[in-house]
């Protein structure tokens, strides 16, 4: 038998079903594994071998009393650590939440507890989910495991990684431009990021609402399925959920796609693409020809001005849900709020300790979109910058409308540029806000994304495919996606760590 | 002093809902800090927001109450500010797209007959409350969330308003409506019914109107507040215009506090340039859409309002406009009881009477609510009816009512064991004033010789009657013969 390690979460599903393995010695193979290589990788910020093994026995306990077991028994899985999970510490990779430890759960985690999966840690992340490197994070950066001098990607990175190493066969992100998608393809795995509504938000610390969307990682599409499954559903916690039936995403997996009509966006193939990613790319379309599809050019002439929109619109967002972070009620607080000079002498306390309390509380990136947000918003500038936004957002949305007339499925590159190295971006906010521009206009128009590997570079860093498709279309879009994946190996490849 | 007050009002009322406007926790008044709370309401970091159907029911039932227009799609907006009360340090409300626009409040005309008509409303919107700081624990302000997040409406109107016991009679009258509603208990005092007042003057001058700066005049926690302060505030506007000679123009609007004790308003903080609170739209709530159906729904649960039931009293039940003002002006459940008694009785009058003399006061005597009253509505509407077919006298009446709150015994019981009964025979009755004529000459005499006027005599006379009859002659028959038989002597 294999280590369970390198199993799938199906196979470890099969195998304690059968009793040839159990919780316990799954979760004990991913915690060896953990203590010795995640020194390296460093994707938790929390690790609690204790309470996952006391989970795992449980449930094996469970079962040999033959009760009634849920769809992810015994499976280890990675939680980002913007969720809320009761009485664990959820910092969102932020100085700010560094003793926050919510009193309540969010919607997916208690999904994944009654479906009897093993909480394994909590991943590291970008300060608030704003990043594309996980180097935006308060406890430091996270590496990628292909390359330890490189970034996972983010801001899901610690997810990523966390998969991408073998530290869990699941984990799931949150996905406000990207940030499920590209640590995904950077890290060569699987990342999806459902249609707006599909997942509850309760529970996630909002970085942009209206962008939001909790998603899974996972090595292939079936282990994504499967979690996808688990996680959906309409929540009455969540205005913006969406009451639709989850279909059974891991029984229909394995149907061929009744119709393959593919588009190739003809933006995501332009200026700025790495030609080892666009060649992986028109690769993978070569195969899908191969397998009877039809391949249209389509544009989605907006789309450039997705990344302008949406730095208008996240900002705006996280401008406002951030403001409860102040050290009166939430967050941290500042120890001295003493007025440093004669002007801020006039500044009442409640503002100075306020102020002092963000200033130490964030880091520079989440104070550069506050700062854009409230600008964006702010009276006499809204109408030109965040109202003009929204605007280029319904246009992005009539865009993806009127190809998806023809098409059933977009494809393009999940990411520019392979991994980059650490701190090469880290100086340039611009050069990395560009890693998600492939990216952000799915969230714009609140439509799945699904990134899958599709190669490996010269130097040997994944490759990931990017596959959308109309809002809560998630069945086609997999099924489609396993046409690649059922002829190629890609998701099987494992970077090596020692 | 040639000078018009414009008055425009700025109400808030927390609506009666079991939850809050986005969450699960309580609404209950005068808990411990903190405990009508959940993670919504705290805000903590992740949750969300869903919206109380039933306080948009109650939103929706108010607007149409008040005859405004309501909007099909209406959405919700984010108001930006930190502050302490505040846990999200944003306010969920309406901006751009108010659920409700138009409608008007009644103005009830003062007694004396001046004022009154209407007001406009600009909008009614909803939104969460904030919560309450109280300050000076220590040098500390603490905070108390059980207020935040109740479902509170905003009904902004028009500066229609042209003097302040108009402004008084406009809220009372909102209140009364809110009430009938049973949209919200309307305590100023709780807070559920709060006010704030924008006014200035409109000076004529030589040939001119000049306005004096705009005041918003907070802290007004009672109907004679909210008049005080407005009264208060137009005479200090007239006396700084003719000081500075400031007009609307030369300075920004100024939020003032009013003082109770001492009687005056005193500048808040000053509002140097308009806030900006970075309104955008709620992405954590949907839009909503108000289709017939619920429209109609909504309009089903109004009842009848006050303006209409007062009418009716006058019309149907003959009632002055005063009379029928005080039962509707009591609320719903005198109003309701009103209508019970008088048709028990057969007789509107008399049961406007009664309630307003007796139930009321019983009531008051003994601290109970109208559907405590000991006395079942059949029995004393039984009672009325003998007083109105004159089978007991006005006076008896009271009796056999005192003796129903005391005893046991039943209404038939009571008027038998107390030989109560109205005489009204007429040839009894006569007999009777010429026994009293003979027992009592000097009565004649002082008449005939001009010493005492008729009145007094024939006052004298029924007194002696009703001692007679042990109070049971009818009062009126024995005027009237007294009238005939006195008329007799005169000529």
């Amino acid at each position: 038998m294999i280590e369970p390690t390198r199993m799938s979460a199906v196979e470890l599903i099969n195998q304690m079903s059968a009793g040839h393995l159990s919780a316990e010695e799954v979760t004990r193979a991913y915690i060896d594994r953990i203590d010795r290589l995640d020194r390296s990788v460093k994707s938790f910020l929390l690790f609690d071998p204790e309470s996952a093994l006391t989970v795992a026995r449980s449930i094996d306990q469970k079962r040999r009393n033959g009760e009634h077991l849920g769809p992810l028994a015994g499976v280890p899985i990675a939680l980002k650590d913007n969720l809320c999970t009761p009485g664990l510490p959820t910092t969102c990779g932020s100085r700010m939440l560094q003793n926050f430890r919510p009193p309540y759960e969010a919607t997916v985690i208690r999904k994944l507890r009654e479906a009897d999966a093993v909480f394994i840690g909590k991943t590291n992340m970008d300060e608030f989910a704003m990043g594309s490197s996980t180097e935006n994070s308060a406890y430091g950066a996270t590496c990628n495991p292909w390359d330890l001098e490189r970034i996972p990607g983010g801001s899901s990175g610690g997810s990523a990684a966390s998969v991408a190493a073998d530290f869990a066969p699941l984990s799931i992100g949150s996905d406000t431009g990207g940030s499920i998608r590209q640590p995904a393809a950077l890290c060569g795995i699987v990342g999806l990021k459902p249609t707006y509504g599909r997942v509850s938000r309760y529970g996630l610390i909002a970085f942009a609402s209206s962008l939001d969307q909790i998603g899974p990682f996972a090595h292939d599409l079936a282990d994504t399925s499967l979690l996808l499954q688990v996680i959906s559903g309409h929540d009455p916690h969540d205005a913006t959920s969406v009451d639709s039936p989850v279909p059974d995403y891991l029984a229909t997996l394995e149907k061929p796609p009744e119709r393959l009509r593919i588009g190739l966006v003809r933006e995501f193939f332009s200026e700025g693409l790495d030609p080892e990613i666009e060649a992986a790319v028109r690769e993978a379309v070569r195969l899908y020809v191969g397998a009877g599809a039809t391949v249209k050019d389509v544009s989605l002439p907006h789309s450039k001005y997705g990344t302008a929109a949406y730095y208008i619109v996240a900002p705006a967002e996280c401008s406002s849900n951030l403001a409860r972070y102040d050290g009166t009620i939430f967050g941290h607080r500042a120890a001295d709020w003493s007025p440093r000079t004669p002007e801020e002498a006039e500044i009442p306390p409640l503002i100075r300790m306020m102020m002092a309390s963000r200033a130490e509380g964030f880091g520079a990136e989440v104070k550069r979109r506050i700062m854009l947000g409230t600008f964006a918003l702010s009276a006499g500038y809204a109408d030109q910058y965040y109202n003009q936004a929204l605007k280029v957002r319904r246009l992005i949305r009539n865009d993806f409308d009127a190809a998806f007339a023809d098409v059933d499925v977009l494809i393009g590159p999940t990411t520019p540029t392979a991994a980059f190295k650490l701190g090469e971006k880290a100086a340039d906010p611009l050069a990395m806000y560009l890693s998600d521009i492939y990216t952000i206009t799915t969230n714009l128009a609140g439509i799945p994304g699904l990134s899958i590997p599709c190669g490996l570079t010269k130097s040997g860093l994944p490759i990931g495919l990017q596959l959308m498709a109309p809002a809560f279309a998630e069945e086609n879009l997999l099924r489609t996606a396993r046409v690649f994946e059922r002829q190629t190996d890609w998701h099987t490849r494992r970077p090596s760590l020692a | 002093m040639d000078y018009t007050i414009i008055i425009g009002l700025e109400i808030h009322v927390q609506l009666q809902t079991e939850s809050k406007m986005f969450s699960a926790s309580g609404t209950a008044f005068g808990l411990p800090p903190n405990t009508q709370t959940d993670p919504v309401s705290l805000g903590l970091p992740g949750t969300l927001p869903v919206m109380n159907r039933k306080a948009f029911d109650l939103a929706l039932k108010t607007a149409m109450a008040l005859g405004a227009t309501i909007s099909r799609f209406t959405k919700w907006d984010r108001k930006n500010y930190y502050y302490p009360d505040l846990p999200k340090n944003y306010q969920i409300s309406q901006y751009d797209l108010p659920f409700s626009l138009g409608g008007s409040l009644d103005i009830p005309a003062q007694k004396e007959g001046s004022g009154g008509g209407q007001c406009r409303l600009t909008r009614v919107h909803l939104e969460e409350d904030t919560g309450k700081l109280t300050h000076g624990v220590g040098g500390w302000s603490e905070v108390d969330l059980n207020r935040a997040g109740i479902p509170l409406l905003e009904i902004v109107s028009e500066p229609d308003i042209r003097n302040a016991a108009d402004a008084r009679a406009c809220l009372e009258e909102l209140r009364l409506t809110l009430i009938y509603l049973g949209v919200s208990d309307c305590e100023m005092q709780e807070g559920s019914l709060r006010c704030d007042a924008n006014v200035n003057l409109h000076i004529q001058k030589d040939g001119k109107t000049i306005a004096t700066p705009i005041v918003e005049i907070k802290n007004l926690n009672s109907f004679r507040s909210v008049e005080r302060a407005l009264e208060y505030e137009a005479e200090r506007q007239y006396a700084k215009w003719q000081k500075d000679g400031l007009t609307i123009k030369d300075a920004f609007k100024e939020t003032r506090g009013w003082s109770d004790p001492e009687g005056i308003t005193k500048p808040q903080r000053q509002k140097e340039t308009a806030a900006d609170y970075r309104y955008f739209p709620e992405p954590d709530l949907v839009p909503v859409v108000v289709d017939d159906a619920w429209l109609d729904r909504v309009r089903a649960t109004i009842g009848e309002l006050p303006g209409p039931r007062r009418k009716r009293f006058e019309t149907e039940f003959g009632l002055t406009p005063y009379d029928a003002n005080v039962l509707v002006e009591q609320g719903q459940d005198v109003a309701d009881y009103f209508e019970t008694l008088a048709k028990t009785a057969g007789d509107a009058k008399l049961a406007s009477n009664w309630i307003q003399q007796d139930v009321m006061r019983i009531l008051s005597e003994r601290k109970l609510k109208l559907a405590e009253f000991p006395i079942k509505i059949e029995v004393l509407g039984d009672l009325l009816r003998r007083v109105h077919i004159k089978a007991l006298s006005t006076h008896q009446g009271r009796e056999v009512l005192a003796k129903l709150l005391e005893s046991d015994e039943s209404l038939e019981q009571i008027i038998e064991a107390g030989g109560y009964g109205v005489i009204s025979d007429r040839n009894a009755l006569s007999k009777v004033i010429e026994e009293m004529i003979a027992a009592n000459p000097k009565a004649m005499e002082d008449l005939k010789g001009g010493k005492k006027k008729p009145d007094a005599v024939k006052g004298f006379l029924r007194g002696q009657v009703m001692k007679a009859t042990g109070g049971k002659a009818d009062p009126s028959l024995v005027g009237d013969l007294l009238d005939e038989r006195l008329a007799n002597v005169q000529d």
